[in-house]
Order: structure tokens, then C-alpha cells, then sequence
């Protein structure tokens, strides 16, 4: 049941060169030179956005960030195989899926900023807010099937999460459920390595991938790092539940070349020899030696995206310094959806010790302004 | 007598290992515990000095974690594991309330999980989502379940031995926003306390605040401003949220006449609610004014820019202070 253990599905190999894959290059027949290149901008503005991130939250702008550094093929690959009506289920690591996916960048600052807990709509970008709890969002997205499923809506929905996460009950759970009820869901595990210091085999001494063939489910493997194969494999995937074939399960071979986050030192954990061999992977310079290989990586191309890359960093800078800081008040919003005798008594309390202060603050002011006015008289 | 100097975080550590050392028996597992430490280094170098079958690195599983304790106790075991954050006890809810906190009762007293479970827990540190919960309340309220909470170094260094040592299972409630707060004691000192008792540590005359964990701190430095208004505070230390200690705090409230009860955790049903209610029982003719409480609001924990509207203060809890010596 399980599509390539020994050999994940790799359209492009490291140094550039394409691969003879008929069975799967016939899914991205359509993606031409104008394709990857676009692909292409996507993987580098995504890593710019991801290392701007890091800059805003070593400068204490964030509070926190999650880099993706390393994963933006899995990211890209997949998110870009997706329809607008597909939904996405994300982690706290999916940058480059919410942006492909056309979240503006300003907006994802607030969460890691410490402003909100959640800044986008997810029902204008079908995308979710990012799941910090691992695991929780494969039900979520297995519940988002079966409903779509019985509204009749030929969509897919993809739930993405870690390596670590197939551990979780919640993902040993949604696979059973996703079977049960025949759900059109594609489960996209990430496997980059790590669940911070962890290293995969301590969640599977066995290939991830292998998990879902004693649920029934069909699963491939894709080297992640490789955005043509993640892309191929994820649209036949996201095909397939939409024709009803039942969920299906992704596992994308990737690495985390950066922290976990910003708070993680990796170097109490792993060795920088197994980084550097990763580093040789690496999903952009894939792309660009196959670009340069076929002569496309022209200097007007080159401008265009590190015009693309600064627009987006600046955008999420000016969205991260500019995040206005919630009012006080804000706290007693949005607990219920109506209104609700404790919260009202606790908010009318608040404000009323609040102002308490505040009269403080202009008596004492006040105060002061009295004695410079009798200064200046005298 | 040699005091050393510690912070909360290394003093854990430190009893962790007296335990190791102590007891072949006594285990640590859990996410990241092994190699990295634990994300807040509790466990740091554990691994290296006690070998990877003592301090375990789990699967990512909560509930694997607290069912899987469960089977090495029933096997003899004394595990201590680390959720590694508040917010993820949930997955192991289950285990911990439906089958940890009844085995004994339910064997008629043959059957002991010694099973102490870690919880970093409550705000201050800007984190993001799920990374800031205060859930003693639920834990407090199961019967079966031990559950504490050390303020400063030196009931950490003791309180994490005395549970490991416990043959119930505890529920040790780490205040993380005071992991790096410092305190000197003597490692080689009994402790001066069972691990059910509450302290008295600040004595006064006008009134009672009663604390626990990270705002134990923030009482004190409010008894010191109180001092300088020429109020006398007592402060008083639960230690123990389950069982609680009445009979310290009601010593101290016969003195007083005033209570003022503070916790980060809202205050709807938290332990405050308890407290305020036992003492009025035992009480009644000695209180000059009702009995009153600082908790955090009864709203999820909110994004960390909101977090200090959110935490009890020194000012909310003088504020309080006020209204109680006003009254
Ligand atoms: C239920 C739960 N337990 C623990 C954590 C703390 N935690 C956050 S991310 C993480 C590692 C997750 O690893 P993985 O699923 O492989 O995803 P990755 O972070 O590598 O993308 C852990 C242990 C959490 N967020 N949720």
C-alpha cells in the first residue's frame, strides 16, 4: 500500500537535473518554464519572509518564530497543488503554505508578535489558524472532510503535520475516522527530521509512511526537498479524494535546517555534519541549477524576485513593528459570542480600576501643573 | 551548614537527581527531558550521568506518557514525568483523572502509583498560545490526586524529593515565569516541612494574602509596599493545593480578621473559591470583612501583549487589600 519506501518520488535531483518519472511527470505536464518560475519565486519569497521573521524576533520584535528554513518545497509544493476551495489545516510552521495560500504576511506577525492568538479569517483563505497543540488538527480536518464530503463539495482537504505528531492519539485517530468514513482529507506529514531534540525513529523506528497501510490507507513517500515531486504527488493525492477514493497519506522526506524555534539551541541535539549534508539538499538551489541547466535564470527574472523578496520582508516588517498592541479592555472580548453576566462584571470591574489609575495619573498631573502655575506666578 | 545558591529551575534538577541517586526505581519521562535537557533544562545532563534507561525521551504522546508510567508503576517503577507545557496536559487528562487517580481506590488500597507528573505552568514569559495555562483546579478537585506547587528554590529542591517519595501520585505544578529566580539553602538539610503544609512567609497583623507558585513573589513585594503605607500584611505560601492546609491559614486569619486569597488561574471555580469558603466556615466570627479574591479573569489566557493586564499585580492585590481593610 505504500507507494516508494526505498525510493521517495524525486523529479529533480540535487544537482538539477530531472528525473524520468513518467508515471509522475505526467501530473505536471502543465508546469512549464513560466511555472517554475514562478515556483521558484515562491520557495525563495517564502525563505526571505522566514529569515526576516528570524531578524524581527532576534531583534525582540516577536516574541517567537518558527523557522520553516529548509522545508519551503514541502510547503510550497503541496499548498500550490491545492484549488482556492481546498482547505488547509497548518501547524505553527507553515509559513509558506498560509502565504501561498495568499495570507498577507503583515497579518501573520500579530500571532508571534503576542497581539493575537489568531489574525486571519480562516474561512476567507481556507486556511486555519496555525494548531499549537500537536496532533489536534488531523480530527479537524478529517471532521472538515466528512462534512464537505456530505455538503456533496468536491474539495480536498489536506491537514498538515510533523513527524513528532503521528505519535499524538489525535493522529492515530483521525487516520481510523478519515477510513471509517471514506473522508476526503490527504494527510501531509512533514517529516523533517526532529520534534525538537527528538529524532524521528523515537516516534517511528519504521518509515512513517508505513503507519497508514495498517489503516487501510494508501501513503507515498516524496523526497519533500524536491518541489516538482511534491507537487506531482500531492495533486495526484488531493485527485484522488476528490473523485471519493478515500483519504490518502503523504509523508514528505525534509529536513529543519534552522531551530525549532527561535527559543531551541539544535546544536545540544544534533551535529552540524548531519546539517551540512542536508544543506546539500537544498530545495532552492535545486530549482535554480535546473533553471540555469534549461537557461532560464536571466537577470531581469533575478530582479524580479528579489524585488518580489524585498516587498514581502517589508511587508511583514512594517506588519510586525506596526502590530497595534491589543487594548486592555480587549481581554473580555470575543469569550462568548453573546453577552455573558461574569465576563460583563469582570470588564466593568477592570475598567473601572483602570480609570481609578488614570484619575491617579491627571490628579497627579494635574498636581504638577498647579505648581508650575504657581512658579510662574510668583 | 553550606547553603548554595540555585535557581528554581537548577534546584529541581538538583532533587531530581538526589532521586535518581536515591531510588533505582524512580524514572524520568518525557518529551525532550534526554539529551536537550527539557526545554526549560530542568533535566539537564540527567541523561548523560544516569544512561538513557532512567531518563527516558518519549514518544511526542501525553497520554502514552502518563499510561505508560502507569504500567511501570504497576510494575514497581516510580516515574516522574514532564508535560512539557500546561497547555498539553490535556491529552493526558484521561489517564491522569480516570485511571492514575482511582487505581488505588479501586484496588481497595493494594495497588500504589507513585507517579509524579511535572507541569511547568501560569504566564509572564510572552509566550504564544497554550503556553501559559494555570489547570490546578482540575487536578486539585480530582480526588486521589496529590497536587503542589513550590514558590522559591528551596521547597523545590525538597518538595520534587518528597513527591517522587510519595506513594500517591502528585501533580507538581512549576511556576515557570520564577524558573530563574535564585535563592540560597542548604541541600543537605532535612526539610522543615511535610509536603502537605502551607508556610507562613511574611508575618503581619492587618490581613491575610494567601498565594501559591509565581504569585507567592508577587504578594511579598505587595506586603513590602503595604509595609511602607504602614500596613501589616501576612503572607502565607499554600505549598499544597491538594490538600490544602486550613489550619495555617486559619491561625492566621484568627490573627488578622482579613483574607485576600490571589491566584493567576481565573477565578471561577479556582482554589481561591475554596479557600474563601472553608475559612468563612471556620471563621465566621473572626472576619472584619468578607473574604476576597485576585485571580486571573474568566477568559482564556489571553495573546502575551494582554498577559499583564491578565496576571494578578502587586496593585490589584493591594487594591484588594484596600477594599478588605476599608471594610
Ligand atoms: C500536545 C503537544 N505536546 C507538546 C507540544 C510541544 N511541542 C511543540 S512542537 C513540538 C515538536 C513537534 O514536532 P513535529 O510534530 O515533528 O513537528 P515540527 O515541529 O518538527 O514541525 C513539541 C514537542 C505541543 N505543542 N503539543
Amino acid at each position: 500500500m505504500v507507494d516508494n519506501i526505498a525510493y521517495p518520488v524525486q523529479l529533480i535531483q540535487p544537482d538539477g537535473r530531472r528525473v524520468l518519472r513518467p508515471d509522475y511527470t505526467s501530473l505536471v505536464r502543465d508546469i512549464g518554464t513560466q511555472q517554475l518560475r514562478s515556483l521558484y519565486e515562491d520557495l525563495v519569497v517564502t525563505r526571505r519572509m522566514d529569515v526576516e521573521a528570524t531578524a524581527l524576533q532576534r531583534q525582540g520584535e516577536m516574541g517567537l518564530w518558527a523557522p520553516m528554513l529548509g522545508q519551503e518545497a514541502a510547503q510550497v509544493g503541496s499548498a500550490r497543488a491545492l484549488r482556492p476551495d481546498d482547505y488547509a489545516f497548518i501547524t505553527y510552521r507553515e509559513h509558506a503554505v498560509a502565504y501561498c495560500r495568499g495570507v498577507d504576511p503583515a497579518v501573520m506577525a500579530h500571532m508571534w508578535r503576542g497581539c493575537a492568538h489568531s489574525a486571519w479569517d480562516p474561512h476567507e483563505v481556507n486556511v486555519t489558524n496555525p494548531a499549537i497543540v500537536v496532533g489536534s488538527q488531523g480530527l479537524h480536518a478529517t471532521g472538515y472532510a466528512i462534512g464537505a464530503h456530505l455538503d456533496g463539495a468536491e474539495i480536498a482537504t489536506i491537514a498538515y503535520f510533523g513527524d513528532g505528531a503521528i505519535s499524538q492519539g489525535d493522529i492515530a485517530e483521525a487516520l481510523g475516522f478519515s477510513m471509517s468514513f471514506n473522508a476526503p482529507v490527504v494527510f501531509f506529514c512533514q517529516n523533517n527530521h526532529w520534534a525538537i531534540s527528538e529524532p524521528v525513529h523515537l516516534q517511528s523506528p519504521a518509515p512513517i509512511a508505513q503507519r497508514a497501510a495498517g489503516y487501510g490507507m494508501p501513503a507515498v513517500r516524496v523526497d519533500g526537498n524536491d518541489v516538482l515531486a511534491v507537487l506531482a504527488v500531492t495533486r495526484q493525492a488531493t485527485q484522488r479524494v476528490r473523485e471519493g477514493g478515500g483519504p490518502i497519506f503523504i509523508e514528505a522526506i525534509t529536513y529543519r535546517m534552522g531551530p525549532h524555534t527561535t527559543s531551541d539551541d539544535p546544536t545540544r541535539y544534533r551535529s552540524a555534519a548531519e546539517t551540512e549534508a542536508w544543506k546539500a539538499r537544498d530545495p532552492i538551489d535545486r530549482v535554480r541549477r535546473l533553471l540555469d541547466r534549461e537557461g532560464q535564470l536571466d537577470e531581469t527574472f533575478l530582479a524580479h524576485i528579489q524585488d518580489a523578496s524585498d516587498r514581502v520582508a517589508a511587508r511583514l516588517r512594517s506588519g510586525t513593528i506596526d502590530a497595534p498592541d491589543p487594548a486592555p479592555l480587549d481581554l473580555f472580548d470575543n469569550v462568548y459570542s453573546a453577552d455573558h453576566p461574569l465576563i460583563d462584571e469582570e470588564r466593568e470591574q477592570y475598567a473601572a480600576y483602570l480609570a481609578g489609575f488614570k484619575d491617579a495619573e491627571e490628579a497627579e498631573a494635574f498636581g504638577r501643573n498647579e505648581e508650575a502655575t504657581e512658579e510662574a506666578l510668583s | 551548614m553550606t547553603t548554595t545558591k540555585m535557581s528554581l529551575g537548577a534546584a529541581l534538577g538538583a532533587g531530581l537527581r538526589r532521586a535518581l541517586d536515591r531510588d533505582r526505581k524512580v524514572v524520568i519521562m518525557g518529551e525532550d527531558v534526554g539529551r536537550l535537557g527539557g526545554v526549560f533544562r530542568v533535566t539537564d545532563t540527567l541523561q548523560k550521568d544516569f544512561g538513557d534507561n532512567r531518563v527516558i525521551d518519549t514518544p511526542l504522546a501525553e497520554s502514552g506518557i502518563i499510561g505508560t508510567a502507569f504500567g511501570m508503576a504497576l510494575r514497581g517503577y516510580r516515574p516522574v514525568c514532564e508535560i512539557q507545557f500546561d497547555g498539553f496536559v490535556y491529552p493526558a487528562f484521561d489517564q491522569i483523572v480516570a485511571q492514575v487517580a482511582k487505581i488505588h481506590y479501586r484496588t481497595r488500597g493494594r495497588v500504589t502509583v507513585p507517579i509524579t507528573i511535572r507541569i511547568p505552568y501560569g504566564g509572564g514569559i510572552g509566550a504564544v498560545e497554550h503556553h501559559s495555562e494555570s489547570p490546578e483546579a482540575y487536578f486539585a478537585h480530582t480526588a486521589g490526586l496529590r497536587v503542589v506547587s513550590p514558590s522559591n528554590p528551596a521547597d523545590a529542591f525538597h518538595m520534587i524529593q518528597q513527591s517522587v517519595a510519595a506513594n500517591d501520585p502528585v501533580v507538581f505544578f512549576e511556576p515557570k515565569r520564577r524558573y530563574w529566580d535564585t535563592g540560597e539553602f542548604d541541600p543537605d538539610a532535612e526539610p522543615d516541612l511535610p509536603l502537605h503544609r502551607a508556610r507562613v512567609v511574611h508575618e503581619g497583623v492587618d490581613a491575610t494574602i494567601v498565594a501559591y507558585g509565581s504569585v507567592v513573589a508577587t504578594a511579598l513585594s505587595a506586603a513590602e509596599i503595604a509595609a511602607d503605607e504602614g500596613h501589616s500584611l501576612e503572607v502565607i505560601d499554600l505549598r499544597s493545593l491538594a490538600p490544602i492546609d486550613f489550619d495555617t491559614i486559619e491561625d492566621s486569619v484568627r490573627k488578622t480578621g482579613r483574607l485576600v486569597v490571589t491566584h493567576e488561574a481565573p477565578k471561577f471555580l479556582g482554589l481561591g473559591a475554596e479557600i474563601a469558603a472553608t475559612i468563612s466556615e471556620r471563621c465566621f466570627y473572626q472576619l472584619d470583612a468578607p473574604i476576597l479574591r485576585v485571580g486571573g479573569f474568566d477568559v482564556p489566557y489571553p495573546p502575551a501583549r494582554l498577559e499583564l493586564h491578565h496576571l494578578p499585580d502587586a496593585d490589584r492585590l493591594l487594591d484588594a487589600v484596600d477594599r478588605s481593610l476599608a471594610a
